[in-house]
């Protein structure tokens, strides 16, 4: 996938960092709202127990929090093409990751109302870190 | 809160971790051998359909999105999340040890980060109880 994203163009600039920007925003809520289509839905395997797979992939598929979630992760995808025309591949990667996972930690806090504590915080700080070492 | 997790659930967590990382890995090597796509070229895009390596790495990325959709329907974002990044860790290793890749010592302290990551929320509770929605879904009679 990286092979067919890669673009080179003059990075750091404010458009640059607008896309990034854009492109996390957009996985958050992608994100987010696939999470919470999940969460209404509840356990999987108690769905199919009852339902079937087939009975799973169209409740999966009809959840209106799911769907909204799988377009926002599609646009995204088309965002990142746009970003990298804007950003090296080098900024854009990690810049993108790093934002994305501390904004699912945030909106999971507040939108989803799960219990982010203290534990939850180092382990996002560490893999928002982690991942820009990585692609380093 | 619950805690524990049942076997197949780990398994589905080790799923997206190797699924996400192969997949990426099969999408990056069949596209190398496909070549570069801009905006002029997109018909190489179809042509990639035909790259055994692109195809093998579709079914895994659908393979991880489906781990991935199943994982969230019993376990918060915030704990699903470590998971995911450890994807980037079997790819730093597998670049380490089966195409025997230098990695830098950045790299190895990001790794070192990233385990540390799964090991803080692994030891916690997977999902965030709503004991006053669970309250109204009963009174709602579902």
């Amino acid at each position: 996938m990286k092979t067919l994203l890669v673009q080179f163009a003059p990075t750091g600039s404010l458009q640059a960092w607008t896309a990034i920007l854009l492109v996390a925003a957009l996985a958050v809520v992608g994100e987010v709202m696939i999470a919470a289509g999940m969460q209404q839905l509840g356990d999987l395997d108690d769905i199919r127990a009852v339902k079937g797979l087939g009975g799973t992939i169209a409740a999966v598929l009809t959840n209106v929090r799911f769907v909204t979630g799988a377009l926002c992760m599609a646009l995204n995808f088309f965002t990142m093409l746009a970003a990298l025309s804007l950003a090296n591949l080098s900024l854009a990667g990690p810049a993108i990751a790093a934002l994305t996972y501390i904004g699912n930690a945030v909106a999971a806090k507040f939108f989803l109302r799960e219990r982010v504590d203290k534990r939850r915080w180092m382990a996002t700080a560490f893999v928002a870190l982690g991942v820009f070492l990585l692609s380093r | 809160m619950k805690h524990a997790l049942k076997p197949s659930q780990y398994a589905i967590l080790i799923a997206i971790m190797l699924t996400a990382s192969v997949g990426d890995s099969l999408l990056a090597r069949g596209m190398a051998q496909v070549g570069p796509v801009d905006v002029h070229h997109l018909g190489l895009l179809w042509h990639a359909l035909f790259n055994v390596y692109v195809d093998l790495g579709i079914v895994l990325l659908i393979g991880f999105f489906a781990s991935y959709t199943t994982a969230l329907s019993w376990a918060d974002l915030t704990f699903v999340m470590p998971a995911t990044a450890f994807g980037y860790v079997v790819i730093a290793l597998l670049g380490r040890y089966w195409l025997h890749e230098q990695l830098s010592w950045s790299r190895w302290a990001g790794i070192g980060l990233i385990v540390c990551a799964v090991g803080f929320v692994a030891g916690g509770p997977s999902r965030t109880e709503h004991p006053e929605l669970d309250q109204m879904d009963a009174g709602a009679g579902r």
